[in-house]
Order: structure tokens, then sequence, then C-alpha cells
């Protein structure tokens, strides 16, 4: 083991320090939102004993999160889904196909990735509108799917190019179709970077707030973000059930996240390494 | 590779074969084009042209020419907005990249020393990034309630009294707090790049300058920080692209119009009150000035990711 030098002290108090910094207000909301009001205002720096559940019971009552909550992951889901099958699908043809017109294609996609899709919110709204969407979780799908197809396709069509290409010439030899080789060869292959595209686009739909802002009002069709937005405003005055609904929406994505930190450190810095 | 074997199986039907792999390839290719083109290509190029048209509502109803430009840059009730917005964002651009990203090398140059427990603290430091930019907005606006907030509290507790203030408030602070939460939320992005960067660095470069005697110190600025420019060039433009188009944080902690009075509005929140939710005092939402806005936008994100493409490419021309 290393000599605990100078060094490694001042290495330590640095990173310990900020790593109360970032855990302080998470453990303070996580407290507070079992305690009594009074409480909370009393002292708000320890648990409080018996811990009480009302603020959740309310608060998931009152707001609806049973619906809030099964919106966010019905949208989440078919939008991830559509973004792989897509998104995959795309990046084979890609990576097979070489030609100056596929080499344009992938740019075009890639350019995606440095410019936020909020930029072309006026338009999208009004297709939207054209559609008869608005207010509805549908309305948010495709525009999620476009905007996490670049990375798909940059991670996937990336990924593919580097799988052994004896792999898909023996296929060929076998007389595989092109469908058969995408389904039974390169999907099998392709699942780690799968899982990246997956992490790296997980986060900004379940998180988002723009676009159920703009395109959703009614209750039913809130996501868990949109709901907590609104529920902010309602329960001004009562911390309780304000930190009880901070905690419910972050709690989920928590344990994801400390149950596969490792994944999305990776996934989140994709590309850090290709540059 | 693939064109070899194809090319010795199957000589006679070649061109046909090939003809044929290349529809199937396209056909692959439609859905993920027709999406991303109907709802974010096309979309964002719309956008732009509807800046040169005026009408009620979102409906396009006449051309103008550049007259929202010469509206959104001479009238003062637009300008003034405008500039003020485009000032902040500036300053919230600036605090990231002076705060956020040397406390995100800073970190990463500590956790690459491969101390103990750094796996613990690196699962910490990002922890923040995966939540929701809104709860964490509404949480730092608890904590810094004046009267309630944990943070004035805990000075209180401390003997610091005279330091509990009403941040938010204050327009002078609000700005300058609001991008620190913003940064507390995010410093984990550029520390786990620059640690992903650090950890490419070859032992043998960093030892042999020990063997001839450098300091950390001058290993650092000598050998590692010249190896983690292409990093720090992505991480600078990840950042500005992030923070031209920013708005979760001040809607949450400041509301759509920037509390108080407009010393947080951001580009973000300036376009979302224009083309969306209606600019004061007329509260309805202007198409063509939301446009324009968004174009502007456009133009400065242009602008900065082409400055750092150039410069990219410059390096590895010379390399």
């Amino acid at each position: 083991m290393k000599k605990l030098n100078r060094s490694t002290v001042a290495a330590y108090a640095i990173l310990i320090a900020w790593c109360l910094v970032v855990l302080f207000p998470i453990y303070t909301m996580l407290i507070n939102s079992v305690k009594p009001q009074r409480e909370i205002f009393r002292n708000p720096f320890l648990p409080h004993w018996p811990i009480t559940f009302d603020g959740f019971q309310t608060v998931w009552n009152d707001g609806r999160f049973d619906l809030y909550f099964r919106n966010s992951i019905f949208v989440t889901l078919v939008s991830l889904t559509l973004i792989i099958l897509l998104g995959s699908l795309a990046a084979y043809a890609l990576a097979m196909w070489r030609s100056r017109w596929s080499m344009l294609i992938y740019i075009f996609f890639i350019a995606g990735l440095m410019i936020p899709i909020r930029l072309g919110t006026i338009n999208i709204f009004q297709i939207i509108q054209s559609m008869g969407l608005t207010d509805s979780v549908f309305s948010l799908i495709p525009v999620y799917v476009a905007m996490g197809l670049p990375i798909s396709v940059f991670v996937l069509t990336t990924f593919i190019r580097g799988l052994p290409a004896d792999l898909i010439d023996a296929a060929h030899v076998d007389g595989a179709g092109e469908l058969r080789i995408y389904r039974s060869v390169i999907m099998p292959l392709i699942r780690p970077a799968v899982a990246t595209v997956v992490i790296f686009n997980l986060i900004p739909v379940w998180n988002d707030l723009w676009f159920p802002l703009i395109f959703i009002r009614a209750e039913n069709q809130r996501t868990v973000i949109l709901g907590v937005s609104l529920l902010f405003g309602q329960y001004q005055t009562n911390w309780t059930r304000i930190l009880a609904a901070l905690s419910m929406a972050a709690i989920p994505i928590l344990i994801l996240y400390l149950l596969m930190s490792k994944q999305f450190i990776k996934g989140l810095t994709a590309g850090a390494v290709k540059g | 590779m693939t064109q070899s074997t194809v090319a010795s199986s199957a000589k006679g039907s070649l061109h046909g074969y090939e003809l044929r792999r290349k529809l199937i390839w396209l056909l692959f290719l439609l859905p993920a084009l027709l999406i991303y083109v109907r709802f974010m290509a096309l979309p964002l190029f719309n956008s732009l042209r509807l800046s040169f048209y005026q009408g009620t509502g979102l409906t396009p109803e006449h051309f103008v020419g550049l007259d929202n430009y010469v509206q959104l840059f001479t009238n003062p009730l637009w300008r003034d907005r405008f500039l003020n917005a485009l000032g902040n964002t500036a300053v919230f651009f600036v605090i990231h990249m002076l705060v956020q990203n040397t406390l995100g090398l800073l970190f990463a140059v500590l956790l690459a020393t491969g101390i103990k427990g750094h796996g613990l603290m690196r699962t910490i430091i990002f922890l923040p990034a995966t939540l929701s930019v809104l709860i964490i907005g509404f949480l730092w606006r608890l904590i810094l309630n004046p009267q309630w907030g944990a943070l004035n509290q805990f000075l209180k507790v401390v003997g610091l009294e005279r330091f509990a203030l009403p941040w938010l408030g204050d327009p002078t602070w609000a700005l300058i707090i609001i991008s620190l939460v913003s940064v507390w939320q995010w410093v984990g992005l550029p520390t786990m790049f620059f640690l992903a960067g650090l950890l490419t660095i070859p032992d043998e470069l960093t030892e042999a300058a020990r063997v001839d005697g450098a300091s950390s110190w001058q290993v650092f600025w000598g050998i590692k920080f010249p190896l983690l420019l292409p990093v720090i060039g992505m991480v600078a433009v990840l950042t500005f692209v992030g923070n031209v188009n920013a708005f979760d944080i001040v809607y949450a902690m400041a509301g759509a119009r920037g509390e108080p009075a407009y010393s947080t509005d951001l580009l973000g929140t300036f376009f979302y009150r224009t083309a969306i939710a209606g600019e004061h005092p007329v509260a309805i939402p202007n198409m063509g000035i939301g446009a324009a806005v968004a174009t502007v936008m456009f133009l400065i994100l242009l602008v900065g990711v082409s400055i750092w493409l150039l410069t990219t490419q410059r390096r590895s021309a010379e390399m």
C-alpha cells in the first residue's frame, strides 16, 4: 500500500468534502420527506422518529402519481425500443454500405448530436397539432425517437464496423439474407453497445420537462416530471408533501443508478474515448 | 473483405446482387431517416424559415422578410430582454467553463491516482447528473429558502449568520447561485470524461519524467495536460451546446421569467416565453419573433461548434 503522504491526505480531503456537498441535499430531501412539517423547520438535519409516510400518501392520491408513472414508463419504453430498433437497422446498413451516399447520410445523422432538437420546437408543435396529438403522451414518442437516433446511429455504426468481417461473410456464404443476418448475427453481437444506447437515452427521456410542458395539459397524460412541476406550486406551503413528491420522482432513478452505476457512467460518457 | 468473398461466390450475377443489397440497405435506413427528418431535421429548418413570417398563434400568415430580426435587435421591448438574456447566458456559460470544468479536471486527477474508495467517490460525484434538473432545481430552491431553508439554518448553527441571505431573491446573486447549482449537478460529466482521458495516458510516459526528477505538478502540466487537450476541447463544446439552450434549471429555480426582475433570464427561457408561453406585457406567443430567437441561438451554436471543429481538424492534421 502507498504511504499516506501529504498529497494523498489533500486528495481525500477535497474528494470527501465534495461528496458531502453532493450527498447533503439528497440526504436532507429524503429524511425530511418522512417528517411532519414542524420537525422539518425545527431541525432539518437529523432524522425524526417515528417516520411518517403521510406526505407520500397524500401526494400519491392527490397527484395521481400512479398515472404519471404509468405514462412515463410507457413513453420511455416505447421510445427506447424504437430508438434501438430503427437505430440498429440504420446502423447495420451504414456499416455495410460503403459509398459516398452512405457517408453523407451518416454525417447527416451525426450532426444531430450537436444541435438541440428544442430549437425546432415551434414547427414540431405545429406538426403535433396537425396530427391531433396535443395533450397525449403519444406526442412525445416521435420527438424522443428523433432526438435519440443520432447517438444510437453513432454508437451502433461504430460498433458494427468494429465487428470481425468474417462473421458476416460466413453468413452470406451460407445464403442468409440481410434481414436474417441483422436478426441472428448482428443483434446478439451488439448487445453491449445497445446497453450504452439505452442508458444514454433513458435519463434524458425520463427526465425531460420541455416537451411535456409544451404539449401536455390533461392530468391523465402527464409524465412524472411534469406532474412534479405542477404539484410544486400547489404544495407551496407544505414541505412534507413537496419533499415527498420530489423524493418519489427521484427514488426510482436513484435506485437504478446505484444498482448499475458503472454502466451508467460508461453509457453517459460514451464517445469520450472516440472523440 | 465482404466484397471479395461475394465476388468469388457469385461472379455471374454480381451486378444484380449488389443492386439488391443496396436496395435492402436503403429499406433498413428508411424508417430511421423518416422519423429523424420529419421530427428533427425539417422542424429545425422550418423553424428558421418561420422567422421570416408573422401570424396569429402558430400559423404563418404573411412573409415579413427580416422584420422579426429588426424588431428583435432594435425595438426596445424585445431588444433589452434579448440582450439581457444573451448576457446572462454568457455568464452562465463562463461559470460552467471556469468552475465546473476546473473542478471536473481536479476531481479526475485526484481519482486517477487510484486512491482507496475512488470507485465509490466517482459514483457519488456523478449521482446528481442522473436526476431530473427540475427536481434538483426545486430541491435547491427549498434549501436556499431564506426563512426555512437548510443552508441558512446551517449557517446559523455554525455561527455564520451574517451570510444567511435571501440568495435567490437578490438580482446580483441569483444568476450566480443558479449557475453554481447547475455546476453542482453536472460536474460529474467532465470528471468522467477527464478521468477516461487520463487513464488512456500510458504510465511509461509519466514514469520516465519522474525518473528524470520531475515533480507531480510538472508531470501534470508538461505531459498530461497537453495530452488531455482533445478531451478538454470536447468538454468545452459539450458545455457550450448544453448551456446555449439551458432552460430547466432557471424554470425550476426562478420561473419562466427569470426572477428576480429578469436577472436570471437565459436565451432558453426567453425563447420559451416568446415562442410558447407569451412575453410580458402582451402574454401572447409571437411565433415569428420566437423563430428568430431560435435562429439566433442556432447561429451561436453553429459558430461555437465550427470553431471547435476547425481547431480539432488542425490539431489532428498537425499530428
